[in-house]
């Protein structure tokens, strides 16, 4: 099946808006894609005819809301094949849900233990880590990156010792956008018995996950990276690793009986659920992803590699500019950098032309440290951009240079 | 020429491009009369905060006027720190604690720039304006 991109583009409101006077070019998807129509009905829907809260009361709109968001976590499971529904819990998103971890793992972690991370991370999958370490006396071990920006997985198993507590991982740069062979690295761990969590931010509008596929331990992505709300996102845990660790918010819902004295916790999911959650939310994303579902995620890995292969095609011919990773297992991001030019400023004169493009370092700085460069200029692709705004990005780029060098 | 009249100047000639392209490539013409800072001060303590490109500023102090003296590694950075030292370098320090930035607002700069180069803008002045409040201090002990 190929895809319909003028059906898709309709479907999202936006898209037809004009920045500084021209077409909206949107390209900065990796950092959040835009919203289909029929995820922002959903939300307004859920205030204008469903809003109650959910898990406490008796009438007739709670269970109405509760139904919904408990089939909204129905359908998140099985979109990432998780064994049940109690593995699948609801967070602000990808940071959040890495921060809880990072916070419920910390009574396993002693004085000299070991977390390995690599040196592509987003800050999230870093500084979560980083701080849990010099807390607790731990060390962070860093997988270095290749000039290519793919893994260099061969260092691997050494750096596993029997100290090593867990290992995090992007499964997709969102700097080089290299996929991580993150299967692989979960066999290596699992083999020495170290768990493993999955930062999926950046992969799960992009392709298929499958949980139980990867035998990840921990699995953690944000819906407004895939065409959902803000705000919203899901932490997945192996139910037998999830039992094992402590609560890290405390409240309404995550409990099961309270006295002055003690509490029981509520059972999973709810035990990491506290407070009132993100019904809207909650129903937005299951929406979204039902929407990637409906276009089928192989189409839409197809076209975007396609994307991805035009557009580094078209760059590769303009004098003066690197691609910043070239791995062959790569997918909807592209990062460069031009000799002789800030991409600041490249960012400044691309977005006078109607470009919404990233420049900087992408929450990444320890990559830029390591690559020797102080930032890039980013486009990411999601499923509604066209061949055509990849020439007119190549245009603007091209007169953005003219003018800067 | 006063700091309000150098302000004004800036303004007109701004006035002259209608189209946001043409007013960045004037500004990165701007970059290029930049009194360029000294090698020397091209380090850590004279890296302004806060902005996203680095920028370094020095001030000297000569018979009562500010001279300012800067870099960066972004060129539109560049021509809007030209623009700011256009208009406050060679004044003296408490005209420069007192200017007001009107001009940035009439020639739509302030507006116009991405959040974190309006930051960025706003911490060249701020550091400009610590200078110029530190030189007026020594001066007067």
């Amino acid at each position: 099946m190929s895809l319909n991109i003028e059906n898709i583009r309709s479907d999202f409101p936006i898209l037809s808006t004009k920045v500084h006077n021209k077409p909206l070019v949107y390209f900065d998807n990796g950092a959040t894609t835009q919203k289909p129509l029929e995820v922002i009905n959903r939300i307004s829907d859920y205030y204008k005819n469903e809003n109650s809260n959910v898990h406490r009361g008796t009438h007739f709109l709670s269970q109405v809301a509760t139904d919904h968001f408990e089939d909204a976590r129905k359908y998140i499971t099985g979109f990432i094949n998780a064994a049940s529904p109690r593995e699948v819990i609801f967070t602000k998103g990808t940071t959040e849900s890495i921060n809880l971890i990072a916070t419920s793992m910390s009574e396993f972690i002693n004085k000299d233990d070991e977390v390995i991370i690599t040196a592509m991370e987003h800050h999230s999958n870093m500084v979560p880590w980083q701080q849990l370490c010099l807390k607790k006396g731990g060390k962070l071990r860093y997988l270095s990156v290749e000039d290519d920006g793919s893994l260099n997985l061969s260092e691997l198993e050494e750096l596993i010792v029997p100290s090593t507590k867990l290992i995090a991982v992007a499964h997709i740069s969102n700097v080089l956008g290299t996929i991580n062979p993150v299967k692989e690295i979960i066999k290596i761990a699992h083999k020495k018995g170290v768990p493993v969590l999955i930062d999926g931010a950046q992969a799960i509008a992009h392709l298929k996950v499958d949980v139980q596929d990867l035998d990840c331990d921990f699995y953690a992505f944000s819906a407004h990276k895939a065409y959902g709300p803000m705000g919203m996102g899901v932490l997945y845990g192996k139910e037998e690793w999830l039992k094992k660790l402590s609560p890290y918010q405390f409240g309404g819902e995550m409990i099961s009986t309270v006295s002055f004295q003690v509490t029981t916790f509520n059972e999973l999911p709810y035990k990491f659920e506290a407070g009132t959650p993100d019904v809207a939310g909650a129903l937005g994303m299951e929406t979204a992803l039902r929407y990637i579902e409906k276009i089928g995620i192989e189409n839409i890995q197809k076209y975007e590699d396609y994307l991805l292969e035009y557009a580094t095609k078209k760059i590769s011919e303009i004098d003066g500019i690197t691609v910043i990773g070239t791995s062959a297992q790569k997918t909807a991001v592209l990062s460069m950098v031009i000799d002789n030019v800030h991409p600041f400023d490249l960012g400044t004169l691309i977005d006078q032309m109607g470009i919404a493009i990233r420049s900087g370092n992408h929450c990444a700085q320890p990559l830029m440290e390591h690559l020797e460069i102080t930032g890039t200029l980013r486009a990411s692709f999601a499923l509604y951009n066209t061949k055509n705004e990849i020439d007119i990005f190549i245009d603007a780029l091209k007169k953005a240079i003219s003018m800067l060098i | 020429m006063t700091i309000q009249e150098k302000a004004q100047s800036v303004v007109d000639e701004f006035l002259i491009f209608d189209d946001w392209m043409d007013k960045y490539a004037h500004l990165i013409e701007l970059g290029k009369e930049l009194p360029l800072i000294d090698e020397k001060y091209k380090n850590e303590t004279h890296l302004i905060s806060g902005c996203q490109s680095r920028v370094w500023l020095h001030a000297d102090f000569d018979n009562g006027i500010v001279k300012f003296t800067a870099d960066s590694d972004a060129v539109i950075t560049k021509g809007i720190i030209s623009l700011l030292i256009r208009v406050l370098s060679e004044s003296k320090p408490s005209d420069i604690v007192e200017a007001d930035f009107n001009f940035l607002d009439e020639i739509g700069l302030k507006a116009h720039l991405s959040p974190t180069r309006a930051n960025g803008l706003v911490s060249m002045i701020k550091q400009m304006q610590l200078y110029a409040r530190a030189l007026q201090i020594k001066a007067n002990s």
